[in-house]
């Protein structure tokens, strides 16, 4: 104990020391005036030991349990929240019962502006699902998923400014270009293992918005186009309340539409190829999978869900530009794949929700959000690496012989 | 001819740039095969750090080089405590995580050091004094290359010439190489391993703040935002040369940074990215594992 907290202050003196450049001395070079704050100096200290002191104790924890693993002392280690809410039925469906009652009457609760910002979180978890393909089913990392994002959302753009093309023709056809995109995409990193694929996808993304923000012809350049339709419903006039409303229940059933796809596919023929192929590459190609036509359709699939929901975000927003497509929100979309834990598609929607709702209702810190969101970050991947729920695979069964009976 | 040189020296100059950086993303590669994302952000902090020591030490009368020297040294030691301690938090403790891990937790860190600046700091553009004096011996070549270019190139070329000299020849760069090649391997024999990598984070903290005060005298003006935008490129041009591998970095760096001038200075500025990424994208179809990468058969 005496020992943690010797150390603890050692930790404080060395945060004070690093540290103190940025937080105390503040130049300004046009007036030559040096600004000191030394109060940050304390503040960083007593922030720095109190910090010390949970991580050491949260380390040995971790190193506990990691331990009790080890040995095989697994049965004693309760099933998590979210094991039983997904396996218990006498949790799971009076649990499902009262989400759907909410998500109904959600938007009669709300005013607009709260409806709004679900529509957007609605987005992401889509957009979530769509990348957990990629990244969380076959193992292909990709830094640049917003640029299929783009192509969905600047698609609607682009043929209703030109062609006056309706949400309803659009909404396919967005899909239908980010798959393409996707398999355009795929085609040349083929051989590429994990590493080079982040860069070239990182590359991807980046060229995608650099390409949008300079073809001003098509695209409008970093002006970006505005008044795009928000969706229609059989020609109906509707008011901007009405229409939100509209858009939030559309998202609701294409949330429940992509999860029942990606349910469907984990566990097709082309899902376990795809999870083989995240497993060993080469074992799978030996087993005769075509890698080749699984990693495109991964990246297909992966990209059509992007580009199907970026065509929602251009109604939603009635305007598109550039800076709606960064590496921000490719980051924020693979965070939201991995805290949720790969694969597992109840956990992508939580992160997706809370990931999205939580900085817009932590609007009070909104400086400190992003600090918070990295460290977040950080800390997750450190103390819960299997993400909020994990992935539980599906096990095979069937008949389990007895060991009596086999001793018989 | 006098306009492509002076796009070559651009080109180099950047290049040189990008291989400060570079190297740092590789050599950490290539001994965790972890990509750092928050190495750009040593390079930002580096550079933010020489800007704050300058600022004070000119109001309290220095002058000229040795505010220079000054100032480069103490980015460099605080860009090396830096690194030292991102690699204590967030990857030693993920040293037998999967993959994804290391890397979700990079992206974390690069997002809090960015806004760790931004918060305590400015969001805004600071001036950057012009730290390197001009040189009266440059005088007749001056349109083509500026005194702070040359500086750029010799003061990369002695980084990296002295990084080789210490891999090749230092006792803790035999054990750098030796856990590079096989980490359980130098284990059993007696590498510190968790020594060796915090000396790799230092070194490739001190050349990417070697860098960032480099830049920031030359450009002008620093935020917290270019450590990003450098990162990825550094990165880019790492790949490029086959990442792992020293000289291949500093090669990857120099084609890209003259494919970036070139294509700058004859086909349009706006779309610079695109031709560094497409050049990438093209060498890897060629070359899977980059320009001076070995190709790993892998073994079942």
């Amino acid at each position: 104990m005496v020992d943690n907290f010797k150390r603890s202050f050692l930790v404080a003196l060395w945060f004070v020391f690093l540290t103190f450049p940025l937080m105390v001395v503040k130049v300004n070079t046009l007036k030559n005036i040096v600004e000191w704050r030394w109060i940050n100096m304390l503040w960083v200290a007593i922030g720095a030991f109190v910090l010390s002191l949970v991580w050491r104790w949260a380390m040995a924890r971790r190193q506990l349990k990691s331990k009790a693993a080890e040995i095989g002392e697994e049965g004693l280690v309760k099933p998590g929240l979210g094991q039983r809410l997904l396996e218990d039925p006498k949790v799971f469906k009076p649990v499902l019962i009262v989400l759907a009652l909410v998500t109904i009457v959600f938007p009669l609760l709300v005013d607009i502006y709260q409806t709004n910002i679900m529509v957007l979180a609605l987005i992401f978890v889509v957009l979530g699902l769509g990348l957990n393909i990629t990244v969380g089913l076959a193992g292909l990392l990709d830094l640049g998923y917003v640029a299929f994002f783009a192509v969905g959302a600047y698609t609607y753009g682009v043929l209703n400014t030109f062609w006056g093309f309706g949400f309803w023709i659009s909404l396919p056809i967005g899909g239908l270009m980010g798959a393409l995109f996707g398999i355009a995409l795929g085609f040349p990193i083929l051989r590429l293992r994990g590493d080079y694929l982040a860069i070239v996808t990182l590359g991807f993304g980046s060229i995608a918005k650099i390409v949008i923000e300079n073809w001003e012809e098509v695209f409008n350049g970093a002006k970006g186009i505005a008044g795009i339709p928000r969706p229609g419903f059989f020609g109906a006039e509707m008011n901007i309340a009405s229409a939100t409303t509209y858009t939030y229940y559309l998202m609701i059933l294409m949330v429940l539409f992509t999860i029942f796809i990606t349910n469907r596919l984990k566990d097709s023929r082309i899902g376990r190829a795809w999870m083989a192929l995240r497993e060993d590459e080469i074992a799978c190609v030996a087993m005769g999978v075509d890698m080749a036509r699984t990693k495109l359709s991964a990246y297909a699939f992966g990209a059509f869900w992007a580009g199907l929901v970026g065509v929602v975000f251009a109604a939603r927003n009635t305007y598109i530009n550039p800076n709606s497509f960064t590496f921000m929100e490719s980051a924020l979309v693979l965070s939201i794949v991995v805290m949720g834990g790969m694969g597992s598609i109840i956990g992508v929607i939580i992160a997706a929700l809370v990931l999205i709702l939580m900085p817009e209702y932590l609007r009070a810190f909104s400086e400190y959000r992003m600090l918070m969101f990295g460290a977040v970050m950080v800390l997750m991947m450190i103390f819960r690496p299997e993400g909020l729920i994990a992935n539980v695979r599906r096990k095979y069964a069937g008949r389990t012989v007895k060991t009596e009976e086999a001793n018989a | 001819m006098e306009y492509f040189l002076e796009l070559s020296s651009s080109g180099l100059v950047r290049g040189s740039i990008y291989a400060l950086i570079a190297l740092g993303y590789t050599m950490v590669y290539g001994i965790i095969q972890l990509i750092n994302f928050a190495h750009g952000e040593i390079y930002m902090i580096g550079a933010f750090v020489a800007l704050i020591v300058s600022g004070v030490l000119t109001i309290y009368g220095f002058s000229g080089v040795s505010i220079l020297i000054l100032a480069g040294l103490i980015a460099v030691i605080y860009a090396a405590a830096y690194g030292y301690t991102l690699e204590k938090i967030a990857y030693r403790p993920l040293r037998n995580a999967p993959r994804l891990s290391p890397l979700i937790s990079a992206i974390g860190m690069s997002l809090f050091l960015q806004n760790y600046v931004l918060l305590a700091q400015t969001p805004d553009f600071l001036p950057f004094p012009a730290l390197i004096p001009d040189f009266d011996f440059m005088e007749p070549i001056a349109h083509i290359m500026g005194s702070a270019e040359l500086v750029i190139l010799v003061t990369s070329a002695v980084s990296m010439v002295a990084l080789t000299v210490l891999i090749k020849y230092t006792r803790i760069g035999k054990a750098m190489r030796a856990t590079q090649q096989d980490m359980t391997m130098a284990r059993l024999v007696g590498v510190n391993v968790d020594n060796v990598i915090s000396t790799t984070f230092i070194i490739g903290s001190v050349l990417a703040a070697i860098g960032g005060v480099l830049v920031g005298s030359y450009i002008g003006q620093i935020n917290f935002y270019i450590g990003f935008m450098a990162g990825v490129k550094a990165f880019t041009a790492a790949v490029l040369g086959g990442i792992g591998n020293i000289p291949g970095a500093v090669l990857g760096a120099m084609v890209l940074g003259l494919t970036e001038a070139y294509a700058a200075g004859y086909i349009s500025s706006a779309y610079e990215d695109v031709f560094a990424f497409g050049v990438l994208v093209l060498i890897l179809i060629l070359r899977p594992s980059g320009l001076l990468g070995k190709a790993v058969t892998q073994k079942v």
